[in-house]
């Protein structure tokens, strides 16, 4: 019984110490990044263009068409500035999880494991880059814009919130899950890329567009449409075209809560059957 | 003359030897057909429900618009379009100092790894072309070149289309000589890519004056040129002007390359070296 609750106040004093760790790490990087002055600019303005002429590619599709699976240019801004949000912030922390097939194959991932910072705090803080706030502020301005379209009470603004801290999580434990792919297969990474950023990709879209077979995978199997669907179908008051019932939009949090820890025993078991490469 | 033959004969080599280098990374290939498809098959539902509403956006019927999905996903790894290919490897060589060899082998720079880059662009056709093209046909019923001129020409504006590319890419790599980290200039360099060779959206819904203005850059070789010929929405002597605007623009980046390269070993000490 003891011991129990000495792994537990172990385990806890470990969680709280994770973001100074994960702030330390982070710094030394964004010094580092700060060595190469013209690529470090260059980067941040790169990879808000990313996403700005995603969207500028969206609303050229409106300069042909005026609505889309029956939505409007300020409701798709919506949907793609909520999912834009979740995906950076998630990326600006757990990012570079992606690269832990690298990390295996060059046998850096050993030298992480003798630190006594946990794992995924250390790959997290990797390569850490304030550059990625572009895609952070690009999405803001997009749900700003977007945010037009919604006839806003108290209700709806903490819906929104609540929205986007889940979307953050859904997306990172499809970063961190997917990766861990990698401790089986080291160079299929891309693989998580289908998962991660065509998640992404699809709800920039209202879900209309889709088949109803693909709606239903995306809200049972991989829950992207909890992302921003859902809540955002009750921000703007709109029945749900698929006949889904209404309370959907209002459960993202326990879906997140459920794709962390799912992504939590994926990690765990990675590691477990994580062995050297001994280079 | 012998001469040539004998420097044919090593390019071909070199090109060879990069496509098996290529071909060691199996699952990779695997991960990214799979990854390539999924993102076939998003967009040819965002694109069907476009061309749903108009139903002869910039000239295209619906199965146009989604076949053009498919084979841009097809192209996205063998023009290289976000970057990559032999021209990291040089960027690494100028960043480590390795390049101060590379400068003194019998050998030009630029067809060194403009060999090898071939030889990749050919592995990634045959597999990450084919990968996706067939899922195409069978989830979408994509359609393929109708006519043996299509599908010569499209071949023809596809080797085009990766020397374009590599001309850009080498300009980039370049760019360490002077940065000495080549990552700022090439995601930029990526992005362009993305948005103007019609990876985005076709060049061909885009509105005026931005359309024809993109169709006259190098980037509108990497996707919109070869796809337009497949599709056959160029034919005859359209054909051969497409194929003609991308010969102009290869000579142009080559000899960019040329000078460029001049410049860069004129004038900047090799690290380390």
């Amino acid at each position: 019984m003891a011991e129990v609750a000495g792994e537990v106040t172990g385990r806890l004093a470990e969680l709280r110490r994770s973001p100074r760790q994960f702030a330390q790490i982070a710094r030394m990087w964004v010094r580092a990044g700060l060595a190469y002055r013209t690529s470090f600019w260059t980067l941040t303005v790169a990879n808000g263009l990313i996403t700005v002429l995603d969207f500028v590619g969206l609303a050229l599709m409106f300069h042909t068409v005026d609505r889309l699976g029956g939505f409007g240019l300020r409701e798709i801004a919506l949907l793609y500035g909520v999912s834009g949000f979740g995906i950076g912030v998630a990326h600006l922390f757990i990012g570079t999880v992606e690269d832990i097939g690298t990390h295996v194959r060059t046998g850096t991932l050993d030298t992480m494991l003798t630190r006594p910072v946990p794992l995924l705090v250390q790959v997290g803080a990797d390569q850490f880059a304030f550059r990625q706030l572009g895609r952070v502020t690009q999405s803001l301005v997009v749900l700003g814009y977007g945010a037009g379209a919604v006839d806003w009470t108290p209700g709806r603004v903490l819906l929104a919130v609540v929205t986007a801290v889940a979307a953050t999580g859904i997306f990172f434990s499809f970063f961190v899950g997917f990766s861990c792919l990698q401790f089986w297969t080291v160079d299929a990474g891309e693989t998580s890329n289908a998962f991660t950023y065509g998640g992404n990709t699809m709800t920039q879209y209202p879900m209309t567009i889709f088949p109803r077979e693909v709606l239903k995978s995306l809200t049972f199997v991989l829950p992207v449409a909890f992302v921003n669907w859902y809540p955002c179908l009750a921000l703007l008051g709109r029945p749900d075209p698929f006949g889904m019932p209404s309370w959907f939009a209002y459960i993202s949090p326990v879906v997140a809560v459920i794709t962390l820890s799912l992504a939590g025993l994926a990690w765990r078991s990675g590691l477990r059957h994580y062995t050297s490469t001994g280079s | 003359m012998p001469d040539a033959v004998q420097d044919a004969g090593l390019y071909a080599a070199i090109a060879r030897r990069s496509f098996h280098r290529y071909s060691t990374y199996r699952a990779a290939t695997l991960a990214g057909i799979f990854t390539n498809c999924v993102f076939g098959v998003i967009f040819s539902f965002a694109y069907l429900a476009l061309w749903d509403q108009r139903h002869h956006a910039g000239g295209y019927d619906a199965n146009d618009a989604v076949t053009y999905v498919w084979i841009g996903q097809a192209l996205l790894m063998t023009v290289a379009l976000w970057g990559g290919g032999t021209t990291d490897d040089l960027a690494a060589r100028i960043r480590s100092g390795d390049v101060a060899i590379d400068l003194y082998r019998p050998v030009g720079l630029i067809g060194w790894y403009l060999a090898g880059d071939l030889g990749r662009a050919g592995y990634h056709f045959l597999f990450r072309g084919l990968g996706p093209t067939v899922l195409g046909v069978i989830l979408f019923h994509i359609a393929l070149p109708a006519t043996p001129v299509a599908a010569v020409g499209f071949l023809a504006s596809l080797v085009l289309a990766v020397v374009t590319s590599f001309g850009v890419r080498f300009l980039v790599a370049c760019s360490a000589f002077w940065l000495l980290d080549q990552t700022g200039v090439r995601t930029m360099s990526g992005v362009v890519a993305l948005f103007c060779s019609g990876m985005v959206l076709p060049l061909v819904i885009f509105p005026e004056p931005l359309k024809s203005i993109l169709l006259a850059l190098p980037w509108a070789s990497y996707l919109q040129t070869p796809a337009d010929i497949w599709l056959g929405h160029r034919t005859g002597l359209d054909v051969v002007a497409g194929l003609g605007l991308q010969v102009f623009w290869v000579l142009v980046l080559l000899a960019l390359c040329h000078l460029v390269l001049g410049a860069a070993t004129r004038k900047v000490v090799v690290q380390g070296g």
